[in-house]
């Protein structure tokens, strides 16, 4: 029995782990389906929690905090998309160049506002998106297994965490059975044979990075504002490429992609509960190992070991109408 | 043949409909466009009878599918009036184009390849932000066109798993899902074997039959003659001429095409063979995924002898190329040079041919050939670097290699004569030459030659075959071999036919019939075509044939080839 409460705790925590992971692998998929790659997922989502954790603090609303977030984040992605789409210039050194702004901004501009080492201030009460407790919780709680799984595992988490799991299966039906979804895809792939259909690629390409900026800004928000209470220096700490290794272990699939972040989240958690614990045999648990489970899989993949990953094809090359 | 009667049966027709309803389905006036300090497109002035095929012809560079594209709203003309059904138009996307009946099938396909057919045919024609209304309908419709058109493909098959003729036809099916009246084919047959070449032209006799007006652009003029009404010949961004087919010949639309008279025969003697250059034996190779694409072949080139190899591509020809050149490991068999036997083993076979005095000019230019981000001396070298004659040890004199680049700039007409120039800026003629230049400089005794003139226009196809025709009259072995059967006709002393791996047939090109080798390419063999036609009968015919009436024979040739 205390095993599996120990467990349930496990995948309570995994799931509060894969939540920004999630929201940033599918805020990816949408940019690179398009055709334009995308590794400033973690600059956006920086800006995001900072932009999300700044307004909250000021105005005491969670939800104003979100938008906030949002804002910033497809600020940052739009930069990325006139850098990218519209000048065609590089993705990659874009997206990298969003990374570094998004680091330093956050902590000048935290410094400078709040005056205490780049944090924000301490967020509580509304500021903050709390736990939700689901209908039936203290009749269910007794019960034994079912009562544990649902009061830890389905409910007890914050709105975000349900709107995060909710996205993947709306963004399977926009990519599959949408006419939107249909014409993002082609652009990721042939996106002359989409401009020859009548249909402006770069335009399509600016909606999907759009919707990459409201989902990294989801991200953000939900690590200042949900998770923790506040903003602090690099507080994504590599998530934003856990999620791009995510997306490519899950082939730029949404339902893979939910299960390659659980699986990366369970690898986190499972590093952080066994942080300083002796296990028999083994000794003491090599958590670097666990925590860089993630990239080794991703490279395990890349070599080939694991399926094949290909990318969208047309990916990473600015469309180019005229010759 | 039976192409032209059929031709000549239609003809009358249309020109009855035309006289009838003379309605123009487009007309262009005064079309200008410049790239640059490029002029693609000089005054241009076009009509086009509905329900009629014209022909666009010209030089790779004419300014054909420039022309086109200004049409299907890809550019838009500096300047110049477009009249589609009598209307003057602007068309300023492809959206709109498509709305005014403009179809456009590309020469490289604008389908997604991991899309299904439904999911191309549909995109950009959605008629709900759902899809799956959109992918009911254009099922309905799929279905329909298949019987109407003979367009039968899988709805539900990937584009990536279909033939490439498969592939046209979901072009040719999108457009007439967009409800295209005039349907644009830009070098259609590029891709094509013949029979998927003959099933489009069946496709688009029956287009046209149901009153759609077709612009088909080819630098082949044998599709031109056998399925056109009208023709119109560009040069150099300018219209030339528009001609009925009927009035017209391949002579003249060649000369026509390149501003000067052009031998579509290749002119050459009697060949002379000498000792055995290159042989194969019991010759098998096998492909990166491990099947057997060469099935046990021999053969053997001599000195002085051009020996072509047929086939429909596909058949085993690239696999058997890179295996004698030393690309490639043979899974078995002998590959003989001078009569000294080769083992190929690692990766420094195409090197060690080399040595042996064995040249390659590989079938695929650009991605075997050349490397197109260097300029042109570089690539004058290439694949010869490390000889003494560009530097020793581990320096390389740049002044020796330039010198090289500008030989062969001089020797073999290369324009823009600039060896500083990036290879891909080079047109394919150009480009093939460069190649050709390279590999033919270096005095080798075989030459094994893969599609010389793939994708290269007309006037630089005669000189291609001349430099080949000059190899064997210098005494060298060549090997050559072409999915185009004219160029095998009119260059080979000896035809070998290849399918599916095996060689099934030898023939001797006087006296072939084009049948003859379409049935060997098919793949039934030798002896079931003189079981069927008689072979001493047909060979007496043909020894008449040369005896009585040569001027005829030639004149059937120039006919055939392009």
């Amino acid at each position: 029995m205390e095993f599996f409460e120990t467990l349930v705790l496990l995948l309570a925590s995994t799931i509060r782990l894969t939540v920004p992971l999630l929201l940033a692998c599918l805020a990816g998929l949408y940019s690179e389906r398009s055709g334009i790659f995308d590794i400033g997922l973690e600059g956006k989502m920086l800006a995001g929690a900072f932009g999300a954790a700044t307004v909250a603090a000021l105005t005491g609303s969670a939800w104003l905090g979100m938008f906030a977030g949002i804002g910033v984040s497809v600020a940052m992605a739009l930069i990325h998309g006139v850098a990218s789409i519209t000048f065609r210039g590089n993705q990659i050194i874009s997206g990298v160049a969003i990374n570094f702004l998004a680091a330093g901004l956050t902590v000048l501009l935290g410094q400078t506002w709040f005056k205490q080492g780049g944090r924000t201030p301490q967020l509580n009460g509304d500021a903050r998106f709390n736990d939700i407790d689901l209908p039936f919780v203290d009749q269910l709680a007794d019960v034994p297994f079912l009562g544990s799984i649902y009061t830890h595992l389905i409910s007890g988490h914050n709105i975000l965490v349900y709107i995060a799991f909710a996205t993947v299966p709306l963004t399977y039906f926009i990519l599959f059975k949408t006419r939107f979804g249909l014409r993002l895809r082609a652009s990721g792939e042939n996106p002359k044979a989409v401009d020859t259909a009548g249909i402006n690629v770069n335009a399509m390409r600016f909606k999907a990075i759009i919707i990459t900026g409201i989902l990294c800004g989801l991200a953000g928000a939900y690590l200042s504002t949900a998770q923790s209470s506040g903003f602090i220096k690099d507080m994504t700490a590599g998530r934003g490429f856990i999620a791009l290794a995510a997306l490519i272990f899950a082939k730029w699939m949404p339902i893979p992609a939910l299960f390659a972040c659980l699986l990366f989240g369970f690898l986190s958690a499972l590093g952080n509960f066994l942080q300083g614990v002796e296990l028999p045999i083994i000794g003491e648990v090599p958590v670097q190992l666990i925590q860089a489970m993630p990239y080794i899989l991703t490279v395990i993949l890349l070599a080939g070991f694991i399926g094949k990953a290909v990318g969208p094809k047309a990916g990473g090359i600015p469309y180019i109408k005229e010759r | 043949m039976t192409d032209k009667s059929q031709a000549n049966e239609q003809r009358p027709d249309s020109a009855a409909a035309s006289q009838i309803a003379p309605a123009l389905a487009i007309e262009l006036s005064g079309i200008n466009k410049h790239f640059g300090p490029v002029h693609a497109n000089k005054d241009i002035d076009l009509k086009v009878a509905r329900g009629s095929v014209h022909g666009i012809v010209g030089e790779n560079g004419a300014g054909k599918t420039t022309l086109m594209s200004i049409l299907y709203g890809f550019y838009t003309a500096d300047s110049g009036e477009i009249r589609v059904g009598g209307k003057q138009v602007t068309i300023n996307d492809s959206s709109h184009a498509l709305e005014l009946g403009i179809g456009m099938v590309h020469q490289h396909f604008m389908l997604v390849d991991n899309f299904t057919v439904l999911e191309n045919i549909i995109l950009g024609a959605e008629d709900s932000s759902l899809l799956q209304p959109s992918l009911d309908k254009a099922r309905k419709v799929l279905a329909q066109l298949a019987d109407e058109y003979e367009l039968n493909v899988d709805p539900d098959a990937l584009i990536e798993d279909l033939s490439v003729g498969a592939q046209q036809r979901v072009e040719i099916l999108k457009a007439l899902y967009r409800g295209a009246d005039i349907l644009i084919l830009d070098e259609p047959t590029g891709v094509l074997t013949p029979s998927e070449a003959d099933h489009l032209f069946r496709v688009l006799e029956t287009l046209r039959a149901q009153g759609k007006t077709i612009l088909l652009i080819t630098h082949k003029l044998r599709e031109i003659m056998a399925i056109t009404d009208e023709v119109s010949v560009m040069r150099q961004g300018a219209m030339v001429k528009t001609l009925q087919t009927k009035d017209t010949d391949p002579a003249e639309l060649a000369e026509l095409m390149v501003g000067r008279r052009v031998l579509l025969r290749v002119d050459k003697g009697e060949s002379v063979p000498g000792d055995v250059k290159l042989a194969v034996e019991d010759f098998v190779v096998k492909d990166d995924m491990g099947i057997t694409r060469v099935k046990g072949i021999n053969f053997e080139v001599r000195a002085g002898e051009i020996v072509g190899i047929a086939g429909v591509s596909g058949n085993g020809q690239s696999d058997m190329l890179e295996a004698i050149s030393g690309m490639r490991k043979a899974a078995s068999g002998k590959l003989l040079v001078k009569g000294q036997e080769i083992i190929i083993d690692g990766d420094d076979g195409a090197a060690k041919m080399r040595d042996m005095g064995v040249a390659h000019v590989p079938e695929d230019r650009q991605e075997q050939g050349l490397v197109v981000t260097f300029e042109q001396w570089e690539n004058a070298i290439l694949g010869y670097q490390d000889d003494d004659a560009y530097g020793e040890g581990v320096f390389l004199s740049i002044p020796a290699a330039r010198a090289e680049a500008n030989e062969h700039i001089k020797k073999f007409d290369i324009r823009p004569a600039n060896n500083r120039l990036k290879v891909a800026n080079f047109s394919g003629g150009n480009q093939q030459k460069i190649v050709l230049a390279r590999e033919m400089s270096r005095d080798p005794d075989v030459l094994i030659v893969g599609q010389p003139t793939r994708g290269v226009d007309i006037g630089a196809i005669e000189f291609i075959h001349n430099q080949i025709v000059a190899m064997r009259d210098a005494g060298k072995a060549v090997l050559l071999v072409s999915v185009e059967l004219d160029e095998i006709r009119s260059l080979a002393d000896r035809i070998l036919v290849m399918f599916d791996g095996h060689i099934v047939g030898e023939a001797d090109p006087a006296t072939a019939t084009e049948s003859e080798l379409g049935l060997l390419m098919a793949g039934v063999s030798n002896d079931d075509v003189s079981v069927s036609n008689g072979a001493s009968v047909s060979n007496q015919e043909n020894v008449a044939l040369k005896a009585s009436d040569e001027k005829s024979a030639e004149r059937n040739m120039q006919g055939e080839s392009k």
